[in-house]
């Protein structure tokens, strides 16, 4: 890894679906350890960026480095690397119906690596352990509850030990109790593997509980209003809609 | 890369493991081997130490774990605090869940007799439900005849659009095909006896009582039948239906019955469409066999009336319903993955194509008791 790069640099990203633009104008930095908040009002694009940066939507225009390597003008060969080294979670889980719980988690190790299946089987196994659920190996997702259905899905995020987790929303669904206890195993997981975690999320507690950095996303504007430590930012933004989302209150209430 | 490997010192009150090397997916990992150690007068404490580790990954972990298992089983400490610290971390999250223990399968002693238990109570199930969505569906229909349904005209001539114009390429090209294979199979013997004139009596009886109405199905059972089901099983998994249901609407009236009254109206007029295109694939190949346009046409004229058209047309009313009920009870009760979606889909077909085999069976014993 070159250190002399922050992990993830974003500049100048315009995204849109067709003639009609999502985002534009994104500038911002992830630094190696940070857990990175995509924030921003429903409808705003934070899906779409996360999507933008995994490679799944190509931009319009930017560019989206890691450590120093454009992902879009890399070859297939070299995003194919890229994308060995991130676990990503989807909104919900995302996983395969017609696999148990084990086959889903070991299909990325079996992609990338050429372990036995003793191996992959006690890998395996430590991965579920790891998200609280060992023991669920025969499982078929559709015996599974919504919140396992996350820890499930970071099971396999974490298969292959990755340098960058993407998440889009994690608490999605999930009752405040359970949120915070991923919200905590996210972080120990994170803090164990030396991680770095880019989040979608909208979610307050979260956001300021285990955010270290963060960039905040517009639906009118269609551009940034502000980046950097959500905790910073709640009391020194000078985006006023920052603050307010922040403080979870409306323009109206704060002039009044 | 410098392979993985330990070095075992049994000391007075621990058995010390030292590690050496990178401990890397990529590389070959030391199995804990657990023959090393005598467990008999094991000493209470497993010291794990790091004396030149490397690089390392989950399969450090693994190892780790594996020594945790054996130190578990045997009552012993495992002592990890001259590890890398976030190996500890690691240890203390995956084993913070007490695993959860299946319940033992109460069925191993009988289980084929709890398999054909089970599949025979399955096949009773389904006819149940058939006969319940069945019941269902007429009640719906009445509050329909009677104006009271929640049932969307546009929503009727939607599906009408689906069902007819949408399927005419390829009930035509399937239609004039069957009509040229049964005047091919009846030449063979015909011909023999001097008499492929009347191969227009075999192609029109076929096509109009028989094979218009069939084929006709079979192509509807797979394409109307599975998407019906597949809609309705992914409205299913989005929770359309749940909306449907909580804002007092009958599925029934909202989703079936539209679907149902597009294919009953649609499909009788499929099947005299099939019927004639059959018979004109039916005469391409006769015109081939020393019979000419007129002579195939007369002889048709002959062979069949209105009463054996309208034996197809009976048929094909009852196919529709069939079909309609195959798909929409399919997907009603589809389950809640993706997966379900698709299982749904193949129970819709199958089961379309089972029902119409069997209720044209019972036609044709019908028929021949009335002597029509």
């Amino acid at each position: 890894m070159n250190k002399a790069y922050p992990t993830v640099q974003v500049r100048d990203l315009k995204m849109a679906y067709g003639s009609r633009v999502v985002q534009q104008h994104l500038s911002f930095e992830v630094n190696k350890g940070d857990i990175f908040f995509v924030v921003g009002g429903s409808g705003c694009g934070k899906t779409t960026l996360l999507k933008n940066m995994i490679g799944l939507i190509d931009p319009i225009d930017g560019e989206v480095l890691y450590d120093g390597v454009s992902f879009y003008k890399s070859d297939p060969l070299t995003q194919s690397e890229l994308l060995k080294k991130w676990g990503i979670t989807y909104q919900s889980g995302a996983l395969f119906s017609s696999m148990t719980l084990a086959e889903n988690v070991a299909l990325p190790i079996q992609q990338y690596t050429n372990l036995t299946e003793k191996q992959i089987n006690e890998l395996v196994d430590y991965k579920l352990s790891l998200v609280g659920l060992s023991g669920y190996q025969e499982f078929y997702p559709a015996e599974m509850s919504g919140g396992m259905h996350k820890r499930a899905g970071l099971a396999r995020a974490i298969a292959l030990d990755p340098e960058l987790l993407f998440f889009d929303e994690p608490s999605a669904g999930l009752d405040p109790m359970s949120s915070q206890l991923l919200d905590e195993l996210i972080v120990q997981i994170c803090e164990a593997l030396g991680a770095t975690v880019i989040i979608v999320s909208h979610e307050l507690p979260s956001i300021l509980s285990i955010g270290t950095n963060s960039v905040f996303l517009d639906t009118d504007s269609k551009t940034m209003l502000d980046k950097g430590n959500p905790k910073y930012l709640l009391e020194h933004s000078k985006n006023d809609k920052v603050r307010h989302f922040l403080t979870r209150t409306s323009e109206h209430e704060s002039l009044s | 890369m410098i392979e993985p490997s330990y070095i075992l010192e049994t000391k007075e009150q621990s058995i010390e493991l030292h590690l050496n090397g990178d401990w890397c997916i990529d590389q070959t990992i030391p199995d804990f081997n657990q023959q090393e150690f005598d467990t008999s007068c094991a000493p209470p404490r497993l010291c794990l130490i790091d004396q030149s580790i490397g690089k390392w990954d989950s399969m450090l972990m693994l190892f780790v774990m594996q020594c945790y298992r054996w130190c578990k089983s045997h009552s012993i400490t495992l002592d990890v605090q001259q590890m890398p610290p976030a190996v500890g971390k690691l240890l203390a999250v995956a084993t913070a869940v007490v695993p959860y223990e299946p319940h033992p399968d109460v069925h191993s002693e009988a289980q084929w007799a709890w398999f054909g238990g089970r599949r025979i109570q399955q096949t009773f199930k389904t006819f149940k439900e058939f006969l319940e969505f069945t019941g269902s569906l007429s009640k719906t229909l009445v509050t329909f005849l009677k104006g009271d349904a929640n049932t969307r005209t546009v929503d009727i001539m939607y599906f009408i659009e689906q069902v007819g114009p949408k399927a005419l390429g390829i009930i035509t090209l399937i239609s004039l095909l069957v009509g040229m294979i049964l005047a091919y199979l009846g030449s063979v013997q015909l011909r023999q006896l001097g008499a492929q004139i009347y191969v227009a009596d075999l192609v029109a009886i076929g096509m109009t009582r028989e094979m218009g109405a069939l084929m006709t199905g079979v192509i509807l059972a797979g394409r109307t039948g599975a998407a019906y089901a597949a809609q309705l099983g992914t409205m299913q998994v989005n929770e359309e239906i749940d909306a449907i249901q909580t804002m007092s609407m009958s599925t029934m009236e909202f989703l079936v019955l539209p679907r149902i009254l597009a294919l009953v109206m649609i499909m009788p007029l499929l099947c005299i469409y099939s019927a004639v295109l059959g018979m004109l694939g039916g005469a391409i190949v006769a015109t081939g066999m020393d019979v000419s346009w007129s002579q195939y046409i007369l002889e048709t004229q002959g062979s069949i009336d209105l009463a054996d058209f309208m034996c197809g047309i009976i048929k094909s009313i009852f196919f529709a319903a069939l079909i309609g009920i195959a798909g929409c009870q399919a997907g009603l009760s589809c389950g809640r993955d993706s997966d379900a979606v698709g299982f749904a889909t193949t129970t819709a077909v199958v089961r379309a194509i089972v029902y119409l085999i069997i209720a044209d069976a019972a036609f044709n014993i019908l028929y021949d008791k009335m002597g029509i």
